[in-house]
């Protein structure tokens, strides 16, 4: 029994959590994807500016959160969202905007964002150094254990309270996008510029405000990913870096332009990470005893080691794109 | 949008030679070599001469990245994977023989499961093409996923057993002791063939798509020469790697660098050459068609698709041969030292600045490049630790610690701002389409 | 290169105005321009006397002023409501009345109003298409080949619909390929031919014309 609690730990929540930070992340990607129609490199670094900021934030004001008995970073968060989004968009002004003036290829945008992530990359390091720091100040970080009332089990169910404030938040995300995008009319504006722009723009919608309500949203999402991210594990500046090609490939999974494609493809990407780095022997253990003497149990019964997780989103990525390029919910290949 | 659709036989196609007196090229040129006078006198011989043997190197992998994104459209960013392939296979073929490892039993067994893994290959090869022999096209996907997983797991075991078993006894296998040119030429085969791989499956999708691929790819292969220790030692990387010019110790630093420059310089210029006569034969004109006209070429029956993959291919040949050049010349193989800002996005911005598909311009802009990018890491040390000073004397800021990694992150600051600019004042005349000038 | 050189035409406020003619003389040239979707280089457009050639296309919406082109004329990942909903974006306080009065001219948008548009058939679309346009509360409706692709069964509804918003007063100006049958419900017609218009007359006219019928009516 202990195995299926290092079941739940490694890969229930593990893939929920991972599924979690890429769906957040996933959801902007799309976005910009089904607004601007280029695929927008520098998202996994608006990740980390959010972090940054509430980095700075919290430095800035360690015990804000003691006072409601909350982690500073979360009081933080919101501050850091709107920065991030007034990022965002000052970004698509300064360097995007141009570009689509002229008309250009989306690759050019993609390139475009390319130099934006590397200036981001760069000044971000430059300020935090190259380091990993945390999140929590002058607060700590609860981790809770569950401890399973079933005998046997001697290891307990680990969460911790970032990963709770992240599903929380994912949710609430997940349901606000919806509802916006549903009920608004700026949300219905927007899908209707993502279908037929130039009908959008005949219906009287202003193209130039739906660009930038889509960077917002964007910009403010990245910093909850980066954030929470960070808050569980650690700050640190190359955390992007590794978040981007997971994040595109389950943005490509789920169809791209559809943000609830994006969120279940988050999670699929998540846990075919975290079921294939799972080392499945250790759930064969029970059994092994019953084996007969010629079938040698390897140790390490993991699909791939987990320096090489990054080939799982690859994997998929590419898999999806030669065998069903519109994705699960059939998204447009632009 | 295209230019081009009244008359394609506007252009001078006549080759590299222009015939009106190239006023602004030798202007630049002038400067160029200022520049490099200028290093050399702030520098010394050695480190400028060092400077431009890298250089040269880059400049092989600008030519490359040119080919792809200046003859065919094709954004590479993974050109960081090629590098690494074509220094890891320069490490293997010139790197002394691994003694111990060959006595032993453990190449025997490495064969072994190299075979098992063909074998696997194979079988999980013909179990795909089981529909042929009237098998239902749904149970044979679900037979060959099976079997590929289970075939996966067995030999995966197998192989890491045994790499385990080679870490511990002899730590690597070593190289084979050949000649260093050897492995550069392997290099270039091997990043060659890697290419062809991912090109057969990716050149069709759609530009952004293409560039996320190769630029998983790179990671991929980064993080493979990187974790496997039996084959690269890993992060304990190797060294040194031998040069197939006397070395320092022998003729002292600048006359060795001096040595491997010209045999850069020599690569460079069959190179070059190679691809003008390209360029001017059938095959060449077929390329130019291909990209100033697809509907039409597609039309008279040209096969752009293995075209696309020749050229792709050939790109990732010469970032291959460039990787290998340089993995010698810095005589150490570090999987980490390879970042994609070092080896992909700084060979992008070679490119763009010379000129995509113009070759010339593609070396000028590497050589112009990598001088800024050398010379901005003393420069930015040195304005962080005045703006450090000043504001220790003027505000009592506390001097940060690391200056130096900090001051290093000013050069990822200013390619990013180099690549921004460059796009937002000339977007339209970097794209291939719009080159009006042929080299 | 200049597609339209030399056209002159009027329509009364409340009338129905067809333009026909052989492909290639430019009759949706001739719309877009009106719409403000094309540059106009030299000449005038005048709606109720105002000038309004190179108005931005919101300005024009608000102007009075509605367009449905021929291709690409709907949000097809939103349902029928919705697409109509975005008609009405620039006045959303009439957005009620609106979609009452569309679905009375369209009776089967209601029916499918919580349908996915892109999933319609071609003589739908086009209602809702047209009903989108209509959200606005226009004064003038340019239509850009409305019946093109449809079955005839759908082409006589369109037109029986275009007339019945007609009368109840909003303006027409349509550019068809069905040149009789738009024609008969026409009340002023225009053969445009190489970006010139040849005649001007009511549609029964035009149809009555043999020189007309002979040489760009056709089918």
């Amino acid at each position: 029994m202990n195995e299926f609690v290092f079941f739940i730990n490694n890969v229930l929540i593990a893939g929920s959590v991972t599924g979690s930070i890429y769906a957040i992340g996933a959801v902007g990607v799309t976005l910009v994807f089904s607004i601007m129609r280029f695929a927008h490199f520098a998202h996994a670094d608006m990740m980390t500016f959010g972090a940054f900021m509430v980095l700075l934030l919290v430095t800035l004001f360690p015990g804000a959160g003691d006072a409601i008995g909350v982690p500073t970073a979360i009081v933080m968060l919101p501050l850091a969202m709107a920065l991030t989004a007034l990022l965002a968009v000052g970004i698509d002004k300064a360097f995007y905007k141009p570009l689509r003036a002229h008309g250009v290829k989306p690759i050019v945008m993609v390139i475009g964002s390319l130099g934006v992530t590397l200036m981001l990359q760069g000044l971000i390091r430059l300020f935090a150094g190259t380091g990993g720091q945390s999140l929590y100040v002058d607060d700590r970080k609860e981790i809770f254990r569950l401890a399973l009332p079933i005998e046997g089990v001697r290891v307990p169910v680990v969460i911790t309270e970032p990963q709770l404030y992240l599903f929380v938040l994912t949710l609430v995300a997940v349901v606000g996008l919806h509802l916006f995008l549903s009920r608004s009319r700026l949300g219905k504006a927007m899908r209707a510029m993502s279908d037929n722009p130039d009908l959008a723009k005949a219906s009287g919608i202003n193209t130039n405000t739906i660009v930038a309500v889509t960077w917002v949203i964007a910009g403010g999402l990245a910093a909850i990913a980066g954030t929470l991210l960070s808050m569980d594990v650690t700050f640190k500046p190359d955390l992007s870096f590794f978040l981007l090609l997971p994040i595109f490939a389950a943005a490509i999974v789920g169809g791209v332009g559809h943000p609830y494609g994006a969120v279940a493809g988050g999670f699929v990407v998540g846990f075919a990470e975290t079921l294939a780095v799972f080392n499945w022997s250790v759930l064969l253990r029970p059994i092994r005893d019953s084996l007969p003497d010629w079938l040698d149990l390897p140790s390490n019964l993991a699909l791939v080691g987990t320096e090489y997780k990054i080939v799982v989103p690859f994997f998929i990525l590419v898999a999806i794109l030669v065998w069903r390029p519109t994705g699960i919910f059939k998204g447009k290949v632009i | 949008m295209n230019t081009n659709s009244n008359n394609p036989h506007r252009r001078d196609d006549t080759g590299a030679t222009v015939s009106t007196f190239p006023a602004r090229e030798l202007t630049l040129l002038a400067l160029l070599a200022m520049a490099v006078a200028g290093v050399y006198l702030a520098m010394g011989a050695a480190y400028s001469t060092r400077m431009l043997v890298e250089a040269a190197c880059y400049a092989i992998l600008a030519l490359g990245l040119t080919i792809q994104w200046g003859y065919a459209g094709q954004f590479n960013a993974g050109v960081m994977g090629f590098v690494a392939l074509g220094g890891f296979a320069a490490m293997s073929f010139s790197v002394p023989v691994n003694e111990a490892f060959w006595a032993s039993s453990l190449p025997g067994e490495l064969g072994l499961v190299l075979i098992y893994i063909l074998g696997a290959g194979l079988i999980v090869f013909a179990a795909s093409r089981l529909d042929r022999l009237g098998l239902p096209r749904t149970l044979r996907t679900v037979v060959t996923v099976l079997l590929a997983l289970v075939l996966y797991m067995v030999v995966i075991s197998q192989f890491r057993e045994v790499t385990e078993r080679i870490e511990d006894q002899v730590e690597f296998v070593g190289g084979l002791g050949l000649p260093t040119w050897t492995g550069w030429i392997v290099g270039g085969l091997l990043a060659g063939v890697i290419g062809y791989f991912i090109g057969h499956v990716c050149l069709g999708l759609r530009s952004d798509y293409l560039a996320i691929a190769t630029l998983g790819i790179a990671e991929i292969i980064k993080a493979f020469l990187k974790n496997s220790d039996w084959l690269t030692r890993g992060t304990a990387t190797v060294s040194p790697l031998p040069w197939p010019v006397p070395g320092p110790a022998e003729v002292g630093f600048t006359l060795s660098r001096a040595l491997y420059l010209s045999i850069t310089a020599v690569i460079i210029a069959v190179i070059f050459l190679l691809l003008h006569r390209a360029y001017n034969a059938p095959w060449g004109r077929m390329i130019r068609a291909i990209r100033d006209n697809e509907e039409s070429s597609a039309a008279m029956g040209k096969d752009i698709n293995r075209r696309r993959l020749e050229i792709f291919v050939l790109g990732c040949i010469l970032m291959g041969i460039g990787g290998a050049v340089l993995g010698s010349f810095n005589g150490i193989f570090d999987p980490q030292g390879y970042l994609p800002l070092n080896h992909t996005f700084l060979v992008l911005v070679m490119v763009i600045l010379g000129g995509p598909g113009n070759n010339l311009g593609t070396i000028f802009g590497a050589v112009a490049v990598y001088i800024i990018w050398i010379m901005s890491e003393p420069l930015a040390l040195y304005v962080m630790e005045l703006a450090a000073h000043v504001g220790q004397a003027n505000f009592d800021w506390e001097m940060p610690t690391n200056l130096e990694s900090r001051a290093l992150q000013a050069r990822v600051f200013v390619i990013g701002l180099l690549i921004t600019v460059v796009l937002r004042f000339a977007p339209k005349g970097l794209l291939p389409e719009k080159v009006k000038h042929h080299d | 290169m200049n597609i339209l050189n030399g056209v002159d035409m009027a329509i009364e406020a409340d009338e129905i105005g067809v333009i026909v003619g052989p492909n290639g003389a430019g009759k949706s040239t001739m719309l877009k321009a009106v719409f403000g979707l094309l540059n106009v280089t030299q000449g005038d457009i005048l709606l109720r006397g105002e000038p309004i050639q190179n108005l931005p296309t919101n300005r024009l919406v608000e102007l009075g002023m509605g367009f449905v082109p021929q291709e690409h004329n709907i949000f097809p990942s939103m349902t029928v409501k919705e697409n109509l909903e975005m008609g009405a974006y620039l006045k959303p306080d009439n957005i009620k009345r609106m979609l009452a009065r569309v679905y009375e001219f369209f009776p089967p948008l209601h029916d499918k109003r919580h349908q996915s548009a892109g999933e319609l058939s071609g003589g739908q679309r086009q209602m809702v298409a047209m009903g989108r346009a209509l959200m606005a509360e226009p004064k003038l409706l340019l239509l850009d080949e409305p019946t093109a692709g449809l079955s005839p069964k759908y082409v006589q509804e369109i037109f029986d619909r275009v007339k019945e918003v007609n009368a109840a007063g909003v303006g027409i100006l349509m550019v068809e390929q069905n040149a009789k049958q738009a024609l008969a419900i026409a009340d002023k017609g225009f053969v445009l031919a190489a970006g010139q218009n040849r005649f001007t007359d009511t549609g029964q006219a035009l149809l009555a014309d043999p020189d007309v019928a002979k040489s760009f009516l056709g089918g």
